[in-house]
């Protein structure tokens, strides 16, 4: 049976980002924003898809999405 | 993955600024590293001087930090003591090609199993701006207020005519094409040159009304086409990413342990 990534949470390190808002525009659903003090949060987390691509492409490596897999049953629940 | 194990922590957050491109080469290239399976103690990374070249501190691998554009000839001394080890050479395009060119064309006719990372963000950053044998006419940089009149390398094109048998070019925005080209490098057994083009919003992007890191991103994204597109015979000014050149001729180190095994048989 299919597995299924799932978003778990996405770990922003506060400390290391420094609000070039990359992760915001790459993003393709729109999941994060940079807060008051500039910084990367992930403001609507029930649309994250869990690419991973602002993981991938952050410049300052202080974003981390944990996912897991979980089974696709047959009759397609959620 | 986690990325933090292969990182020095210690040093971070980098010194790169914001929205450096620089950063994105680095956050592909450990995950290039993690992908291949090599361990930390197999991998060296040997830079010269820029900005680029800071990114050998900030990985947990052997490095040295040599002098500038002269990362190669240290590289080449490393990897044929220890043909065992992965040699990486991270450069940015001055450090490469003007004031390490001659390093480089060399490296690239030995085909010595090394992989040159030339990050290309078009200027001097760490020096603040002036304008680099990859700014091209037209630019502007705090050397050329009236704008360049300089020619620019095509460093796909100078690594083939010098004989590399692993050319490439890639951007930052398209970091799974990165990743993948990174592994590409690393594995192919001769000299190998990566060209990332990388975005340097500080000076570069300014002097040349480029806008913020994420316009600069979306103008890679806009100007380039991969190998071969029709697109590009339509506009010649889009740049061709992709693999150019990958073809397998006698190692440097292998052809040296052969000449040994042979002056020293009776």
């Amino acid at each position: 049976m299919a597995k299924k990534k799932k978003l778990k949470r996405h770990v922003i390190n506060r400390e290391w980002c420094k609000g070039c808002g990359i992760c915001v525009a790459v993003c393709p659903k729109n999941v994060l924003e940079l807060d008051s003090k500039e910084k990367a949060v992930a403001a609507r987390k029930k649309d994250c898809i869990a690419c991973q691509l602002c993981e991938q492409i952050c410049p300052d490596l202080a974003i981390e999405v944990m996912v897991k897999y979980v089974e696709e049953s047959a009759s397609g629940d959620k | 993955m986690d990325v933090k194990y292969y990182l020095r922590e210690r040093f971070f957050p980098h010194m790169w600024c914001a929205g450096c491109g620089h950063g994105i080469v680095l956050n592909a290239l450990v995950r290039a590293v993690d992908g291949l399976g090599i361990k930390k103690r197999d991998m060296v990374m040997v830079s010269g001087i820029g900005c680029s070249s800071r990114i050998s501190g900030y990985v947990d691998f052997h490095s040295l930090h040599t002098l500038h554009g002269r990362a190669l000839a240290f590289a080449t001394g490393v990897k044929l003591s220890k043909p065992s080890l992965n040699v990486i050479v991270p450069m940015g395009d001055g450090d490469a090609l003007a004031i390490g060119g001659n390093h480089f064309i060399h490296a690239a006719r030995r085909n010595i199993n090394i992989t040159a990372l030339v990050m290309n963000n078009r200027t001097y950053g760490m020096t603040g701006g002036q304008f680099s044998p990859l700014s091209g006419v037209g630019t502007k940089a705090t050397t050329a207020p009236y704008s360049n009149i300089d020619r620019e390398f095509d460093t796909v094109e100078l690594a083939t005519g010098a004989g590399a048998t692993f050319v490439a070019r890639t951007t930052v925005y398209h970091v799974k094409q990165l990743q993948s080209l990174l592994k590409k490098a690393i594995s192919h057994n001769g000299f190998s040159v990566l060209e990332v083009l990388s975005q340097c919003p500080t000076y570069f992007g300014r002097k040349n009304r480029k806008g913020s890191a994420v316009d600069m991103l979306n103008s890679f994204k806009d100007g380039t086409v991969p190998v071969g597109s029709k697109k590009k015979q339509d506009n010649p000014e889009l740049i061709e990413r992709g693999v150019f050149v990958d073809k397998i001729l006698p190692e440097y180190c292998e052809a040296y342990a052969e000449l040994v095994e042979r002056a020293t048989a009776k």
